[in-house]
């Protein structure tokens, strides 16, 4: 029914044949309709939550730790810090309470320390973390809310809060802060769930828990601005003895005279990350490289397929415009390979979070946004590698070294940088095979650099004696950094693709 | 064919790592037997047998699936399965156990020279274990060919 005298008949096929949305539409019509290829994104799907159980075997070390005061077999934690994540929080504090505002200043004289240097042997020596300052704490119990100003070993002056929060002070020249006149703003901290009463004083504390280091700081002119109570000396986290890790191994001491007070304490207060790295969600995405070769796969074939039976001449013939076809080729294998991504990623983090939530390693808690990064970027990184496997495919217009290309481009330069020892030997904890600056600059300039964006927790400046390397899950380049490099090979290829495409006769 | 992706010829990397290798260290001195000696001979000619193994598995796989691109997808990911999953694996008998049955793992123990007794295999059984994959994947494509439509 017609309301208008000058309504015309209109073919919808004769528009939408021009239509950028009908070639993609085309091509979602081949692509569907290759069962083989659609196995492959089920297997890539599959060979990714499959490694879930595989990674989330993480065992338990409680045997490991030795025997603390609660006995054998209960495992004793790491205490949590104000986000949940695992701390040490083991030191010295000389302390008064500190009700509403205030300000503490003082100025450290000295920072003298000692280092193990056997059983039960101590040597004069200061550790570069090792650290004597000013602290404001909740309360005295382990993990509570803080914010301290500190003198460090070899890291020049720091303001660190809540165990993960480093900034540098005046790094270098300790001594431009003493003539208590000009002061440098290093930053602020808001510390949640403080009450109206704190614990504000001094502290000194070591490095680490496995070699028990210890810290002096000499200090003077302490001015406080409320009514100076009587120090108190506590040592923070107990006196737990040189086999748990969460208490100190000897305790602090304190001593004052005419306006001097000497601090000693052991411990540390800092993030708590296994040596070997982190324990976090991440293990679960350790099968995104195996399921990326289906997609390379199915991304080289989904142009040299056409090539081997000759159909390109009938997807040229129909749409003459060659950049065109190759779009829309690439936005349909993108945005499946995006989709199979995303599902397996989502389903491998789910399994993940259960299973290794019921291990006893201690986990690093991972915000809700850097874990939405690590699936989104996971199938954008699948996504992309697919992109740059039928862009080498248009290039090579044959599968076999295509495929092999792609592989060899893609997923052998993760290969050599995360698995420690493919050569056979031994192989140190680091990681045997290349050596790191090698594995390292693997991620950084080729196109596995894109798994970047799977890093859950970040580097800590001021934890020592955790190994920041590949094979732990520490990248070189940032989440997005590295996910860029994928990109911009993947947007070469692509180039290099649509100038053959345009130039070469099918 | 996938073994194009394996298209070193192994005696010629032999012979160079035979010119090349004592200048940077890999003497006795080091711990590492003469390069003429037995260990080294063995890795050689293992080596040699081992790309050949892999060659025909990935034959055998060809023949099976009929097309090169999944063939190859295919022959890669078993080979890099192995040693993916065993790193992942923090259970170190779990992660042993994966090198000893993963071709590329237990197929390159052959190349050892040093450390030999720390392998999951010794160099020879090793090279066993890339047997029995490679015989396995040949079997299937013999039937595959025998009683598919071509």
């Amino acid at each position: 029914m017609t309301t208008g005298a000058t309504t015309t008949y209109r073919s919808a096929a004769a528009d939408g044949r021009e239509s950028f949305w009908h070639l993609v539409r085309a091509e979602w019509t081949k692509f569907r309709t290759v069962r083989g290829w659609l196995i492959a994104m089920i297997v890539a799907i599959a060979a990714i939550t499959a490694f879930v159980f595989l990674a989330s075997d993480v065992g338990s070390s409680c045997s490991a730790s030795g025997g603390g005061p609660g006995g054998g077999s209960a495992c004793p934690g790491p205490p949590d810090g104000p986000g949940g994540e695992p701390v040490n929080d083991a030191f010295y504090f000389v302390h008064q309470p500190l009700t509403g505002n205030g300000t503490i200043t003082v100025q450290v004289t000295s920072l003298t320390g000692q280092q193990s240097v056997g059983p039960n042997q101590m040597a004069p020596g200061l550790a570069p973390w090792s650290k004597a300052g000013i602290i404001i704490k909740a309360n005295t119990s382990q993990g509570s809310a803080y914010a301290a100003m500190m003198v460090t070993g070899s890291n020049g002056v720091r303001m660190q809060w809540d165990y993960v929060n480093d900034t540098p002070g005046l790094t270098g020249s300790v001594s431009a802060s003493a003539d208590g006149t000009h002061w440098t703003l290093v930053g602020t901290a808001a510390l949640p769930g403080l009450t109206s009463t704190v614990q504000a004083g001094l502290f000194a504390a070591g490095t680490g828990s496995e070699n028990p280091t210890v810290a002096t700081g000499v200090f003077r002119h302490i001015g406080l601005s409320w009514p100076a109570t009587r120090w108190t000396g506590t040592n923070v986290g107990g006196v737990n003895g040189p086999n748990d890790p969460n208490g100190v191994a000897l305790p602090g001491t304190l001593r004052q005279s005419a306006g001097t007070i000497t601090v000693t304490g052991y411990g540390d207060i800092s993030p708590q990350l296994s040596p070997l790295g982190a324990w976090s969600i991440q293990r679960a995405l350790d099968g995104t490289a195996i399921g990326l070769i289906p997609l390379i796969v199915v991304g080289a074939m989904f142009i040299t397929a056409e090539y081997r039976r000759g159909l390109i001449r009938v997807s040229l013939a129909a749409s003459p415009r060659r950049g065109r076809l190759l779009a829309a080729k690439a936005v349909v294998i993108g945005a499946v390979s995006f989709v199979t991504g995303l599902i397996a990623a989502a389903l491998a983090v789910t399994i993940g979070t259960h299973t290794l939530a019921s291990s006893n390693q201690p986990l690093w808690p991972v915000p809700a946004l850097t874990l939405a990064r690590m699936v989104v970027g996971t199938a954008a990184l699948l996504a992309v590698a697919a992109v740059l496997a039928l862009a080498i495919g248009t290039i090579q217009r044959r599968s076999a070294t295509a495929v092999a290309t792609a592989i060899v481009v893609i997923f052998v330069p993760y290969l050599l940088a995360i698995v420690p020892d493919l050569q056979p030997g031994p192989a140190g904890l680091t990681g045997g095979g290349l050596a790191l600056g090698g594995r390292e600059l693997l991620l950084r300039i080729t196109p596995a650099a894109g798994f970047s964006v799977q890093q859950a927790v970040p580097r800590f400046s001021q934890l020592t004696g955790i190994f920041y390397t590949p094979n732990w899950g520490y990248y070189p380049l940032a989440p997005w950094a590295g996910f860029a490099v994928e990109c911009a090979w993947a947007a070469a290829a692509l180039a290099l693709a649509f100038y053959l495409l345009r130039r070469r006769d099918a | 064919m996938p073994s194009a992706a394996c298209g070193i010829d192994p005696a010629k990397v032999s012979f160079t790592g035979w010119l090349i290798l004592p200048g940077r260290g890999f003497t006795p001195a080091h711990g590492y037997a003469s390069l003429t000696a037995g260990a080294d001979l063995r890795a050689a000619a293992g080596t040699v047998v081992y790309l050949t193994l892999i060659a025909l598995l990935g034959l055998g796989a060809a023949a099976a699936g009929r097309d090169s691109a999944a063939a190859i997808g295919l022959v890669l990911g078993l080979l890099y399965l192995f040693p993916i999953a065993a790193a992942v694996i923090s259970d170190a008998t779990i992660s042993r156990h994966l090198q000893q049955i993963g071709p590329l793992s237990a197929g390159l123990d052959v190349q050892a020279t040093i450390g030999v007794n720390s392998l999951p295999l010794t160099p020879w059984q090793g090279l066993g274990v890339v047997a029995l994959w490679t015989a396995g994947a040949l079997l299937l494509g013999a039937f595959a060919l025998k009683f598919r439509d071509a």
